[in-house]
């Protein structure tokens, strides 16, 4: 399955973002987003994984082979490590977590409440997360965020057996994965145009 | 979705889930109004079936804010969203959740209550099944209001604001056959009126809930 996008443009809160955005990946390649903060890497993220809709352009995509890990990592702090995991798992048809939780070095906490572990081990379960899912594109928006070294390192293992197993990434990323192999765009010269300001609000005030 | 009911059922047991919070809420509006009507048998008898629907009502309305607030604050909403469920199904579940966690306890407490107002006899079994039927329709009506008002920080006013005037029917209706049961009247009218609200509420809102909830997401 190819992903295809093509001359795409997006819009956050009614402000066009990005305009002409154009890539392709086959199975086993990665894409890492690169742009300062606010140029839309997130609302590109978004409009991928099919939770906003975008300004024009198409998606050569099935939006149900996407898995999205945003900012949030969706735990809940009330249930245990296994008991997050295991429900992400059947929600996505039940894959084994026992793979997920060995790729993030996880096993130690799986009986720890959710709410108890630190900022990056948080960050780890929620990257666990996309291996169980079992989808084929995975979007990461800021993945390696309160990550030491050592997980960033676990994490570049996971996304290169995903890749080797036929997967695809989209990574919007500031710092260095190790993943040399993987395009690289930029986001920067896409910048939209700002609109004209129309003076609304200010004709009532 | 079994899942995702599952889970819901966990967080509203575990800490801080809020399950009995509504239950506790029932308990004491009653008793407060028991108190503050005084012992007149006769009066608490007239009004009690009305004064038991209302704190149905209200203990319905007090947890919510919480059906969708919670896991849009941690990321799960999107997450589920963009996992392969349909989000009719997912508000679907999130109704039936609400409704097992606050409308059934009630369900279940409203007759021990009624003694507590002094329901005549006959009005039991009837209190209960208005109560049984009705409820649902306050759940799903009630995760229709959480889904318009998800995004807004601190959303519980204007949820009860919008929510309350279309618990009007189901209330009207509802009491109608808890008082015509207790003085032993004719009920079918009011019943199937109950019956056909809950059906159609059950039907048709969570097209529109789904369809809010994905505007709200954006």
């Amino acid at each position: 399955m190819d992903m295809r996008v093509t001359d795409l443009s997006i819009a956050r809160g009614g402000v066009p973002l990005l305009e002409g955005v154009s890539f392709a990946l086959v199975p086993g390649q990665a894409l890492i987003l690169r742009g300062p903060n606010g140029s839309g890497k997130t609302t590109l993220l978004r409009t991928l994984a099919g939770l906003q809709p975008a300004l024009a352009g198409t998606l050569t995509f099935d939006s149900e082979s996407v898995a999205y890990g945003a900012h949030a990592d969706g735990l809940k702090a009330q249930m245990t490590v296994a008991e997050n995991l295991t429900f992400w798992a059947a929600v996505h048809g039940g894959a084994d977590i026992a793979p997920a939780l060995a790729a993030f070095d996880l096993q130690a906490l799986r009986d720890r409440l959710a709410g108890a572990l630190s900022a990056g081990q948080k960050r780890r379960l929620g990257l666990a997360r996309l291996m169980v899912t079992g989808r084929a594109l995975w979007l990461l928006d800021e993945p390696t965020v309160s990550l030491d070294a050592g997980s960033v390192a676990l994490f570049a293992a996971a996304v290169r057996r995903h890749l080797a197993g036929g997967g695809m990434a989209v990574i919007a990323t500031h710092i260095d994965l190790g993943l040399p192999e993987a395009a690289v765009l930029d986001l920067g010269p896409l910048k939209a145009a700002l609109p004209q300001a129309d003076d609304f609000d200010g004709a009532f005030l | 979705m079994i899942a995702l009911l599952r889970r819901d059922l966990v967080l509203a047991v575990r800490a801080g889930g809020g399950f009995g919070l509504g239950l506790a809420f029932f308990l004491i509006l009653v008793a407060l109004v028991a108190f503050g009507v005084g012992p007149g048998g006769a009066l608490l008898a007239r009004i009690a079936p009305g004064i038991l629907w209302v704190g149905a009502l209200l203990a319905c309305l007090l947890s919510l804010d919480r059906i969708f607030a919670l896991d849009r604050e941690d990321g799960s909403l999107e997450l589920l969203a963009t996992a392969p469920l349909p989000m009719e199904g997912i508000v679907s579940v999130k109704a039936l959740a609400h409704w097992i966690t606050t409308g059934l306890p009630l369900v279940v407490a409203a007759p021990l209550l009624g003694l507590m107002l002094s329901l005549p006899g006959p009005g039991y079994p009837w209190l209960f099944l208005s109560l049984l039927i009705g409820t649902p329709a306050l759940s799903v009506i009630g995760t229709f209001g959480a889904a318009l008002t998800v995004g807004l920080k601190r959303g519980g006013l204007l949820l009860s604001l919008i929510v309350l005037p279309l618990y009007v029917p189901v209330l009207i209706f509802g009491a109608e056959v808890a008082r015509r049961g207790a003085e032993g009247q004719a009920l079918q009218t009011p019943l199937l009126l109950l019956a056909g609200i809950t059906c159609g509420t059950l039907a048709l809102l969570p097209f529109a809930s789904a369809a809010v909830l994905r505007v709200n997401l954006r």
